[in-house]
């Protein structure tokens, strides 16, 4: 009965996050028109732009290979993997024992690499632009997120996300300074893998400030709708990440019944709705900061990372 | 008192929350955005100021934070606000170290408070232990400011977080005495330290504008 | 005679099995193959099957090796050595393995097969590179096979000079008879610091087979002495930081296979060097603090090597580059051991050491397989220089696909094997606080952090590899006439690429078999950091399931593939390319080649943020006016630390020395026999405190 209901929350789990990635989408750049004075498109837009994307036909540069074709599919496979480990409205799902804090940078890592590749593919200026500041982006947001992963492993014992989420929200560490910091620092690093403002802009397509969309210049129809929504899926991603991690609370228990899990559904949509609102407001108070100042941002969230381990091993050894 | 208790763990939040606020005193480029900081560090100290006084059961402390609010997070930056305004000094912050290497230095800094108080206070409960070094190190970053930034109201950011520090510490220490007056007294300093830099600031300015004057002048007449 | 069951638990395999002296009797006939070879070669030299006849045999020779590392590890070490009926006056040569000798033994082995199956393929180099090279499998076999200190030096220093006469092969260019240069200076370091390393440890009593040396560890100053000098000496043999400034001038100056067999081999051999050096003879009784300058060391080589990696603009180059920072991954996870060793900390100490050994096979066969294909490519398409290179994907399709199999797994991108021993590194520096002690908890924390970005930079430069030299448009008429390589080629380039996908699906299966290895770097038995597919770290606190997690992907592909599909029936068409509007300048078929990004471009991002600072980098553009028609100018360079603070000084002290002993060419005979006297009785009256100390 357990692993049947650890099964179905694996399912719903995934089926959930499927739904949710285009309507988180929707509704922060929704939030975002509003907050800055526009009535600002449906939440629905984004899904009904995907559907569109589906339904028309590809069309590949003449020098394009096989690269270009399997890239949206490797990609969009690694983040669902990804976002199949992390968990939402309940814990203790099918493949909690595999929602490693190490292997979830790693497929987010594939993800990034399939990307890359498709954006260096045909041999376009703009793409190896933005594939090679995406990944020296990433150069100094994985640190970071490795101290962050740190501070949890010293705290919770693990690198295992259900149980550090398990252990958070039983409450036993109390309100602690390095998780405060690290959550700055994982914040930082969030803003930076999503490519959202300061560091990238989401919504335009100017060649001095783009990152993620320089290297989709090439894609069309499907290929498109599948970048599109890979990104969509890795905003979700990491907002649920940072819900489970640092707002644990309301979340259904290891091996409950279907009660638990509507109230952990609905903890789960308010506490997004949160991060949503969070990050529009964010995104419209906040101007995009040059290329070459980002390092000096997620140099600052490692610093702070750091600063939350180093404080750590301080209390640890006081105890 | 450990981990895990309220008391503890709120003081300790808000004693981080200041060190924080402290390292984006040092990471943030315009001076607008650091008094602004500089606000959020004067409203978090006072909030610190009454919880240490909801716990210590210790009214004046009450006083203490209203006063560190109402000149800390409201006067002071106003003031700043409207020298920055009126003299229309630079935006941007002028750096002798760069942000990077002053992020850095940073937490060095907070690593040598940490094991300067620790061994020092060995007999004493964990709660003083760790709100101390968290104090030390808003001191020290402090300092740093002071010693890395150019501009005059910047140094006075610096003097200010450095004040900060130490009315932290005075008021995390249960039944320490004269902690208000300590801390009016240090605030009265300030207030003279801010007017100083307001005379100061506006003398180098008729100085520099004087110069100017006469460099503008020397062209015409062969 | 207890070479291989150190621990008093005993290792209840090794008495059932048959008295393997049949195992070291293979191994002593495999090296004499190899010698035999190696003189055949010198007469049949020019001979135009002597190529196939030497690789052929050094490809047999090197399975034999594989069969006999996994023998013994699997039927348990032989516990007697076999005693050659020759070696130096005093005692007979012996050869011996056990658990640690016997894994780099299976990593020689696969390296080696790889390396000479493709020569066989490979069109034939000049006849000069033909006997070095089963000699210089010889000798890395020696080194690993010695059971005492002169067999291992004498390995060694085969390994070096031979190899120094592959690096020297092509003689012609003067930036390859520089970097020979260089290297045989680095090379004589290396065995100017482990024979006094060695005389250290055999102590006063002179017992130079390794149970003397261990049944009396070194202490104190002695000690120290040690691990500075296996350091340095092994140190510059794996091309650790600072002593790493040859490395990538001598590998790509070597034939492509030799190049293989150098980074994925021979800087292991050196590894095991120092992990018996370190963790082996000195005993398991030393502290904690011997893995800080490991663990110093190896970030420093990992950040630097990688970020290197992200700024060369030749394939092979980059490729050395990057061999330099998986070394310092190896040696953090051997420092990580020591130190938890050190610290009683058993579990954590068998997980360290595990991604240690883990990783370094598994670099070696990934490492060999880019050096192959980079091979290949200079095989196929004519040039090594990334600016050349292009849109070989279509023209090589095999080698693609082989090189980005390789590419990923040095990227660590799961469900490659890189992953796997990464991840297995990164879970023991997470455990680092376990220590308890602050300087090394903040330590262990920084080390983290750079191994972390020295695996994501890794990733930047595969990325810049793979897409520079298979992806987007050719970059000269050579590299748009290439050609795909020859059956046997491919098939050489195939097979350490279905390694890399099995050693990253079963890395579990691995280290079971690494738990003889295992044992002697722990000094007791230990338990592998594995449960069946899974990899643990800690108590079961947290796994890493490579089989589950390539099935999730693949049925999450397959599955997306065929929804979308199903929604999305429409066929691909082909247009011509869109680039924001821009139309290339008529050059070629494929336009203008210099309308794509270059080696340059890409590393701009990296040479600015992190180059500038810690590689001095520069770039310089120089514009044309307004009106003039000549083209703009771009230059960027930058030069390694250890150029300006170690080779400089030291050449400086090489001069200054030369220009005094040039003196002593004045001195009289009188003076002169002094000088000898002089020495005779310092020698004599360093015996006498020696002795009465």
């Amino acid at each position: 009965m357990e692993t049947f209901g650890a099964i179905l929350t694996q399912v719903l789990h995934l089926a959930l996050m499927l739904a949710a990635a285009p309507l988180v989408v929707g509704v922060t750049r929704w939030l975002k028109a509003r907050m800055m004075g526009r009535r600002g498109a449906s939440p629905l837009q984004p899904a009904r732009d995907l559907d569109k994307l589906l339904r028309k036909t590809p069309v590949l540069a003449e020098n394009a290979s096989l690269v270009s074709e399997a890239a949206p599919y490797a990609g969009f496979a690694a983040c669902l993997v990804a976002i199949a480990l992390v968990p939402s409205f309940a814990r203790g799902m099918a493949f909690a024992p595999l929602s490693d804090l190490i292997l979830l940078a790693g497929l987010l890592a594939f993800a990034r690499m399939a990307l890359a590749l498709a954006g260096m593919d045909v041999g376009t200026a703009f793409g190896g632009l933005g594939a090679a500041r995406e990944m020296s982006f990433a150069v100094f947001a994985e640190p970071a997120l490795l101290l962050c992963v740190l501070t949890f492993a010293i705290l919770a014992g693990t690198t295992n996300l259900d149980l550090i989420a398990t252990t958070i929200r039983d409450g036993a560490l109390g309100l602690r300074v390095s998780l405060a910091l690290a959550a700055m620092a994982m914040l930082a690093v969030a803003v930076a893998e999503n490519a959202r403002i300061p560091v990238d802009n989401p919504a335009t397509h100017l060649e001095l400030t783009m990152v993620h969309e320089a290297m989709l210049l090439e894609s069309s129809g499907r290929h498109l709708a599948l970048w599109e929504y890979q990104s969509a899926l890795r905003l979700t991603l990491w907002l649920s990440l940072l819900v489970a991690v640092f707002l644990p609370f309301g979340a259904a228990p290891e091996a409950s019944g279907p009660l638990a899990w509507a109230a952990g559904l609905v903890a789960w949509l308010a506490k997004m709705g949160a991060m949503c609102l969070g990050l529009a407001g964010f995104e419209s108070a906040i101007a995009k900061m040059r290329v070459f100042r980002v390092p000096e941002f997620l140099g600052a969230a490692l610093l702070l990372a750091l600063l939350a381990a180093a404080l750590l091993f301080v209390s640890t050894g006081l105890a | 008192m450990t981990f895990g208790q309220l008391p503890y763990d709120v003081a300790h939040l808000l004693g981080g929350g200041m060190l924080l606020l402290s390292f984006m005193l040092l990471y943030q480029r315009r001076v607008g955005a650091v008094i602004n900081a500089l606000a959020m560090q004067g409203g978090i100290l006072a909030a610190a100021a009454a919880w240490q006084g909801v716990v210590q059961d210790a009214p004046q402390l009450f006083l203490t934070a209203l006063i560190a609010f109402a000149a800390k997070a409201v006067l002071i930056p106003l003031a700043l606000r409207h020298l920055l305004r009126r003299l229309d000094l630079h935006r941007t912050v002028e750096t002798a170290l760069g942000v990077g290497p002053s992020m850095i230095a940073g937490v060095a800094l907070v690593a040598l408070a940490i094991l300067v108080v620790l061994p020092i206070t060995a007999g004493v409960r964990a709660i003083a232990r760790e709100d101390l070094a968290l104090a030390l190190s808003v001191v020290l970053l402090g300092m740093l400011m002071m010693i890395t930034r150019r501009n005059a109201i910047l140094q006075v950011v610096g003097l200010m977080t450095l004040e900060n520090g130490l009315i932290l510490a005075a008021v995390g220490v249960a039944g320490m005495p004269l902690v208000v007056e300590l801390s009016t007294a240090a605030l009265v300093m300030m207030l003279l330290v801010v007017g100083g830099v307001f005379v100061f600031q506006i003398r180098e300015r008729f100085d520099t504008v004087d110069i100017g004057f006469l460099e503008r002048h020397r062209g015409e007449s062969p | 005679m207890a070479l291989a069951p150190l621990g008093a638990g005993g290792y209840t395999r090794s008495r059932e099995s048959p008295p393997p002296v049949a195992v070291l009797t293979a191994l002593a006939l495999c090296l004499g193959v190899l010698v035999l070879l190696g003189a055949l070669a010198v007469p049949l030299g020019r001979h135009r099957q002597a190529g196939r006849l030497v690789h052929g045999g050094c490809l047999i020779v090197a399975l034999g090796f594989v069969a006999v590392a996994l023998t013994a590890l699997l039927a348990g070490a032989p516990a007697e050595p076999l005693v050659l009926p020759f070696g130096p006056p005093w005692a007979a040569a012996r050869l011996g393995l056990d658990g640690l000798s016997a894994w780099f033994l299976l990593l020689l082995g696969v390296t080696g097969a790889c390396a000479s199956f493709f020569a066989l393929g490979h069109p034939p180099g000049p006849a000069r590179t033909l006997p070095p090279f089963p000699l210089f499998l010889a000798g890395m076999a020696l080194t690993l096979a010695a059971t005492d200190a002169f067999v291992l030096l004498l390995g060694f220093e085969l390994m070096s000079l031979v190899s120094w006469a592959l690096v020297a092969a092509d003689h012609e260019k003067p930036e390859n008879r520089a970097a020979a240069r260089l290297y045989l200076i680095f090379a004589v370091l290396a065995g100017g610091c482990l024979v006094p390393a060695f005389g250290l440890l055999a102590g006063n009593a002179g017992g130079i087979t390794f149970e003397a040396m261990r049944a009396a560890p070194p202490e104190g100053w002695g000690a120290a002495a040690v691990l500075a000098l296996a350091l340095a000496g092994a140190g510059a043999k794996a091309g650790l930081v600072p002593f790493h400034a040859w490395l990538p001038l001598a590998h790509p100056a070597a034939p492509s296979h030799v190049s293989a067999l150098m980074s994925g081999a021979m800087t292991k051999v050196a590894v095991y060097v120092l992990a018996r050096l370190l963790l082996d003879l000195c005993g398991p009784a030393q502290p904690s603090w011997w893995g800080i300058p490991l663990l110093v060391l190896g970030a420093g080589s990992a950040l630097l090597g990688a970020l290197r990696a992200n700024l060369e603009d030749d394939s092979k180059t980059l490729l050395a580059c990057s061999t330099i920072e998986n070394i310092g991954f190896v040696v953090l996870g051997l420092g990580l051991a020591l130190a938890f060793r050190g610290a009683d900390l058993g579990p954590l100490a068998a997980l360290a050491a595990g991604a240690a050994l883990l990783h370094a096979l598994n670099h070696g066969v990934f490492k060999t397989l880019l050096f192959l294909v980079a091979g290949a490519v200079l095989h196929g398409a004519g040039s090594r220089r990334l600016d050349r290179l292009g849109g070989l994907i279509h023209a090589m399709p095999v080698t693609a696909g082989c090189a980005l199999v390789g590419a990923a797994a040095a990227a660590s991108l799961p469900p490659l094997s890189g992953f796997a021993s990464e991840w297995l590194l990164l879970q023991s520096l997470l455990a680092g606080w376990r220590v308890s002690d602050i300087g090394f908890q903040v330590i262990t924390a920084a080390a983290a952090a750079i191994a972390a970005m020295a695996a994501a930079l890794a990733a930047a430069a595969m990325l810049r590899l793979f897409g520079l030299v298979f992806l987007g448009r050719p970059r000269s008429p050579r590299g748009a006439g290439a050609e795909e390589v020859s059956a046997i080629e491919r098939g050489a380039l195939l097979l350490p690429t279905a390694l890399t996908l099995l050693l990253g699906l079963f890395p579990g299966v691995l280290l079971g078999l690494a738990a003889p290895a295992l044992r002697v770097l722990t000094g007791r038995p230990a338990e592998a950091p594995a449960r069946g597919a899974w990899l643990t770290a800690g108590e079961g606190a947290a796994g890493y399931a490579p089989l589950a997690v390539a099935l999730l992907l693949a049925v999450a592909f397959l599955g997306v593939a065929l929804l979308v599909r199903r929604r999305s029936p429409n066929a691909t068409q082909r247009g011509p390319v869109w680039n924001c509007g821009f139309i290339d300048g008529p050059f070629g078929p494929f336009g203008d080649p210099l309308a794509q990004p270059s080696a340059g471009g890409i590393a701009q991002p990296l040479r600015r943020m992190l180059g500038e600072n810690l590689l001095r980098a520069r770039e310089s553009v120089e514009m044309p006016r307004p009106g003039e028609t000549r083209p703009g100018h771009y230059a960027s360079s930058f030069e390694d630390p250890s150029g300006p603070l170690l080779i400089a000084p030291a050449a400086a002290l090489r001069d200054r020395i030369a220009a005094q002993a040039e003196r002593l060419r004045d001195l009289t005979i009188r003076q002169c026999l002094s000088l000898s006297f002089a020495a005779l009785v310092g020698l004599l009256a360093l015996l006498a405190w020696l002795e009465a100390g």
